[in-house]
């Protein structure tokens, strides 16, 4: 059985091929990014450039059953016209050391984004690693524990990375060395279901980001 | 509908009685009263009774009509009596016991049986209710196999004809159609990050939407298509941003240092509902598309609401109440006092404004999709993908 039979939407309908214009909108989006930050509450900092969109590769996206084979994304070429000083970089060109900054993950209280004055010691062991390494970047990994809806979690997730980016910015780490990633409630330190998990889920973590050589 | 008249008996009977009594009504606690009929929550099963079907045809009508608020009783007992055979190909009829009427006799061939019989009931609670059935509608949701990756699914509204979307083993999460399409949006990992792809179901492309540095995620497309609202971490803080449908014309519509989270749009789509925090406060609140002051939508009787889902219909706002569990309620579109339905999450509405499909959990963790009949809260889980299924989206 196919999926043209149902009555509830309109099969066959033509694909309205969608123009990718991103390239204008890239910049577009760049520009007010950058103009629109006097706007912004305090202590928001905007992230840089639009890096992942040179990231994908149409070679290993790909896949298919009954429904017609899931074809690549078009690829989108980079653009940097627009994009402020700040020179953007691609995790994909960087190695992840999980292990460097292990011992400085920080911990949150339940449903909030906000660092508390005990985590700063290990904040601050974070901004001298990337103080002692002028190459290296990092990566901020926003986790929440189970007990938010999904979606909610996600953006608390990504709220506590930018937190934590915001914190380092202004102990003076430039924050466009910095990306941050939410996995909202996917990716629980530990699998349990009381308070003491809880407790270690609602985290940030810390990953040490190094050119790949070559790269 | 007979259902409908008796209630309307017993309220006008109350309501006599309150009118008679005022002395001794004053006395006691003042009499409250209150309509039943098409109310989130308190409306009475329609009684039926289901005869000469089996198997396959017999399961899909019970659940069909079960989740469109029927409850099966003897055939003496039914204000309509539903019989018929499904030798070879689904027949039926149904008869309006009070006023000794048949109002529906169908044969149905082509197709499975499985199609026949949603078509049947599609037939009986059009015949009924004069409300179009929602049997032969699709939904599209995520499994999760453990360890965070996933796949994105389509299937029929009871989880029957699942087919998966993706095949990445990433990280998936937020599946949205397209109104009246074969597409639809959805967040994955696979690059590396949380980004938004579409992808056309009818001809397999898929292309990258938003992968902006941060957050990329919660696509809600408008009702008439040239729009996608979105949550975008970009400016520093997850904001609701909004677009054309072709990615130009980026805008944040929600500049605050809060985390926003789950956009949905008004049926006119002259609104965008979100879930934010407000001093402290979660909350729901709306802006206007293409920008203007944020409205709160009071949501009274249930803290800390997320995942809102406007009705297509434009009445209600669905969404997940959490205090202490998850909890399903509505609330009218404008805002005020909130029904508090059944435990579980992320609601998302049937094309017909009756339904809702949304994520369970079990007492052992696991996640499961199901569907709840708002005004009966009679629920049913659908057919699961193994893993935790999560994140249903009706497609309308």
């Amino acid at each position: 059985m196919t999926f043209d039979g149902q009555t509830n939407m309109q099969p066959k309908e033509k694909f309205m091929k969608m123009k990718l214009i991103c390239l204008p909108a890239l910049a577009l989006a760049l520009s007010l990014a950058a103009t629109g930050c006097k706007h912004k509450p305090v202590g928001v900092t905007p992230l840089p450039g639009e890096g992942q969109v040179g990231e994908q590769n149409p070679n290993t996206l790909g896949g298919g059953n009954q429904l017609p084979p899931t074809t690549p994304p078009v690829a989108t070429p980079m653009t940097q016209t627009g994009i402020p000083e700040s020179a953007t970089w691609n995790l994909a060109d960087m190695t992840q050391d999980r292990q460097a900054l292990a011992a400085y993950t920080i911990h949150f209280a339940f449903d909030s984004a906000a660092i508390r004055s005990s985590e700063q010691a290990n904040l601050q062991s974070v901004a001298s690693a990337l103080s002692s390494d002028a190459s290296a970047k990092l990566l901020i990994e926003g986790n929440c524990d189970e007990r938010g809806t999904e979606e909610y979690n996600r953006a608390l997730g990504e709220r506590r990375a930018l937190a934590a980016r915001e914190a380092l910015a202004q102990m003076g780490v430039d924050p466009n060395r910095i990306r941050t990633i939410s996995y909202g409630k996917d990716k629980p330190a530990d699998p349990g279901h009381d308070e003491s998990a809880w407790a270690k889920n609602r985290r940030d973590d810390f990953v040490l980001l190094h050119p790949k050589t070559g790269a | 509908m007979k259902t409908h008249c008796l209630n309307l008996l017993k309220l006008t009977a109350a309501g006599l009685l309150a009118v008679l009594a005022p002395e001794f009504s004053r006395a006691q606690n003042e009499i409250q009263i209150q309509s039943t009929i098409n109310v989130p929550g308190l409306t009475r099963p329609i009684p039926v009774s289901l005869q000469g079907f089996s198997g396959e045809v017999a399961e899909a009508l019970k659940f069909d009509l079960y989740v469109q608020g029927f409850a099966f009783v003897a055939p003496g007992a039914a204000q309509y009596q539903i019989s018929g055979s499904d030798a070879g190909s689904v027949q039926g009829s149904v008869v309006d016991v009070v006023a000794h009427k048949t109002i529906l006799s169908r044969r149905y061939t082509g197709a499975d049986l499985r199609r026949q019989a949603h078509a049947f009931s599609d037939d009986i609670v059009f015949a009924i209710t004069g409300k179009k059935g929602i049997a032969q509608t699709k939904i599209a949701f995520k499994v999760e196999h453990g360890g965070g990756g996933g796949e994105i699914y389509v299937a029929d509204y009871d989880g029957y004809n699942a087919e998966a979307v993706t095949h990445d083993g990433a990280i998936v999460a937020a599946p949205a159609w397209v109104p009246g399409r074969l597409a639809v949006y959805y967040t994955s990992y696979k690059l590396g990050n949380p980004d938004i792809f579409f992808q056309d179901l009818s001809t397999g492309q898929r292309r990258v939407f938003a992968a902006f540095a941060g957050l990329n995620t919660s696509a809600a497309v408008s009702p008439d298509g040239s729009r996608v609202a979105m949550i975008l971490s970009k400016s520093g803080s997850p904001d609701v941003w909004e677009c054309s449908a072709g990615g130009s014309d980026w805008m944040d519509l929600t500049k605050t240092r809060e985390d926003e989270s789950s956009p949905c749009w008004s049926p006119d789509g002259r609104w965008i509902c979100y879930a934010t925090k407000i001093r402290e406060r979660r909350l729901l609140a709306k802006v206007p598309a293409g920008g203007g002051p944020r409205q709160v939508i009071r949501t009274i009787g249930a803290a800390n609401p997320s995942e809102p889902d406007w009705s297509p219909d434009g009445k209600w706002i669905a969404f997940t109440s959490q205090m202490g569990e998850f909890d399903i309620c509505v609330v009218p579109a404008s805002g005020g006092n909130a029904t508090i339905l059944v435990r579980g999450q992320d609601p998302s509405w049937s094309p017909n404004s009756r339904t809702l499909v949304f994520t369970r959990r079990t007492g052992s963790y696991r996640y499961v999709v199901s569907v709840l009949d708002v005004f009966t809260k009679q629920v049913k889980d659908i057919r699961q993908i193994p893993g935790n299924d999560s994140e249903p989206d009706w497609a309308k």
